[in-house]
């Protein structure tokens, strides 16, 4: 590549930069951060996660009294690092939710698109499904499944997929039946496209972006749901570790440790603005029926 | 009336899934004698509590039991301390609902307001500011929120007791935390429907008519921006009972939440049981009367139904 090419993209990136609103580049700029903690984490940790110190409990982060130089930021119950079990409790939060709305779109991707291929019967049973999904207080029956069927992760990820999968099958089905009847598809089938061509290379990549936007959307009510059950002692149990866990392990010592929950409160509540603000405006991005 | 007919049934259907539901997860997590009981039990006592609980019959023969006795109201004794579950359930009812219908209340009063003016003026500093705050509403975590709200309010300026329910002052932060999140999105949804409403040509007619900004306002735009915002309402039913459980566990509040945290802790079956079937069934009958107020508001739900559209 030339270097006048590579200039003229570097003044595309800037001038994309100066575009995009500050709060997007800095949305997205944290997201990058917690995706990069979410891979490399246990690299960065500066001890390991569950290492105790006893003689430096409940340390507090460096600028207040009695920190110490070992545990810049501070110190729980244990003398376990916090920075460290921050930057774990950041990817197993992060992990989980990405598996867990990932897995949800597909499940509800593919059944909207059965019950709109389908028709009939497999259209009534998937859209009962989707009711009856709706209608179940689902953080209560995952509250009571976590509870008695034990703590598996397998059985976590289950839950936390089949969370939020009954939205996504509403709209494909919904997008699914308009888009079908347009021109496109419509020569396409005429050419004689089988349906799974039809759908796979035609139909999906026209109707990826509301599914995106709803992706953004899910993400953050995903990681909620994960850290809520966590905090309840029922999603991730020591001596695994999430923002969730650590944080209703830290609410226990408002007095003498505050940071032990605002620390791992506060990134939970900056992930899930960063995901809003990045979702609210890539539905403006890619919904321009949608004018607000 | 088919059209009334047709939601009724799908009502009850899906409460005789969740009933299933609840029932069969349950029973496969395990034998509940080896969960309550001691380990260093002999299995002849075992026994005598599986005959007891009925547990030793097939699990269709259980299942038929258990649908006829919910049916009569029997929803069984709570393992942990041998009372009626569902009159231990209902105890706490009035605390949950005064808990809810105050958050509800606030997220009312505060969002469709908000939602309002941000919608009239839409793209200026008020529009830009409101949605900013509505954003950062519903993206905190109510149990942080929860724990903030103690650390400044209870700790700091003292102010605000932390936990219980005997004055109206322990239910300021409680309903506060819960009900932020929901006014924030109220907001949200008000102001979108709202511009709807506001850019649709029944509204040009209405000013070319020479009707003033507070009657177009008031009788052109808000009935007609509420249909949307009534459908959502009844759908945040089962969000504001999670979110109940939580804030009601932050502030050791004596409600439903509170008890299924702890039932579900001593793994007492019969009221975790019968705290999901009661919650399943508010959110049923939310759904649906949410369902009937579409139709009554807006008749071409009512219109497409017949025509068998969805």
């Amino acid at each position: 590549m030339s270097d006048t090419a590579i200039q003229g993209r570097r003044i595309g990136v800037i001038r994309w930069l100066a575009r995009t609103p500050v709060t997007v580049v800095l949305a997205g700029g944290f997201m990058a951060l917690m995706l990069f903690v979410m891979v490399f984490a246990q690299w960065l940790q500066p001890y390991a996660f569950d290492h105790i110190d006893l003689m430096n409990r409940m340390a507090p982060p460096l600028p207040l009294e009695g920190s110490t130089w070992l545990h810049p930021t501070g110190t729980d119950t244990l003398g376990r690092d916090l920075f460290s079990r921050l930057l774990i409790g950041t990817q197993t939060s992060m992990l989980l939710a990405l598996l867990g709305t990932c897995l949800g779109a597909v499940l509800g991707v593919a059944l909207g698109f059965l019950a709109a291929h389908k028709g009939r019967l497999w259209d009534e049973a998937i859209m009962g499904l989707v009711d009856f999904q709706a209608a179940m207080p689902w953080f209560i029956v995952a509250l009571a499944i976590l509870a008695f069927l034990g703590n598996s992760m397998v059985i976590f990820i289950a839950i936390m997929a089949l969370y939020g999968w009954e939205t996504y099958a509403r709209i494909t089905r919904g997008l699914v039946l308009s888009a079908r009847e347009q021109g496109y598809a419509l020569a396409v089938r005429g050419l004689g496209a089988r349906p799974r061509w039809i759908y796979l290379r035609h139909i999906l990549p026209n109707i990826a972006g509301p599914l995106l936007v709803q992706l953004t959307v899910n993400f953050p009510s995903t990681i909620l749901f994960e850290t809520s059950l966590s905090f309840l002692g029922l999603g991730i149990r020591p001596p695994m570790t999430s923002l969730g866990q650590m944080l209703g392990e830290g609410r226990d010592y408002p007095i003498n440790a505050w940071w032990l929950a605002v620390v791992p409160g506060m990134t939970i509540f900056f992930i899930t603005l960063s995901m809003s603000i990045l979702g609210d405006w890539l539905r403006g991005k890619l919904d321009p029926s949608l004018e607000d | 009336m088919l059209w009334f007919l047709t939601k009724a049934l799908r009502a009850v259907i899906t409460m005789w899934l969740v009933v299933t539901f609840v029932f069969f997860v349950l029973r496969l997590s395990g034998d509940p004698t080896m969960m309550l009981l001691p380990d260093d039990i002999d299995e002849a006592t075992r026994d005598f509590y599986r005959r007891l609980w009925g547990l030793d019959r097939p699990i269709m023969v259980q299942y038929w039991s258990y649908l006829g006795a919910l049916l009569q109201g029997d929803f069984g004794i709570s393992f942990r301390n041998n009372l009626d579950a569902f009159q231990l359930v209902w105890d706490r009812v009035p605390k949950t609902a005064l808990l809810t219908g105050t958050a509800l209340l606030i997220s009312l009063v505060i969002g469709i307001p908000l939602g309002i003016i941000a919608a009239l003026y839409r793209d200026s500093w008020i529009d830009r500011g409101v949605m900013a705050v509505s954003v950062f509403g519903f993206s905190m975590p109510n149990f942080f929120l929860g724990i903030l709200l103690i650390l400044v309010f209870s700790l700091n300026l003292r102010v605000l007791p932390s936990s219980g329910s005997g004055t109206w002052a322990h239910l300021i932060m409680p309903a506060a935390t819960l009900g932020i999140s929901f006014a924030a999105q109220f907001a949200r949804y008000t102001r979108s429907s709202m511009i709807d409403v506001l850019n649709k040509p029944y509204m040009r007619t209405a000013r070319s008519k020479g009707a003033g900004p507070a009657r177009r306002v008031n009788l052109h735009a808000l009935p007609n921006a509420a249909i949307p915002v009534v459908t959502i309402l009844g759908f945040k039913v089962g969000e504001l009972l999670g979110g109940a459980v939580i804030t009601e566990t932050v502030f050791a509040w004596p409600g439903i939440g509170r008890l299924l945290t702890n039932s579900v802790a001593a793994r007492d079956l019969a009221v975790v049981q019968c705290i999901m079937i009661l919650l399943a069934l508010t959110m049923v009958v939310a759904n649906t009367l949410t369902d009937l107020a579409y139709g009554w508001l807006d008749p071409r739900v009512r219109v497409g139904a017949k025509a068998g559209a969805r």
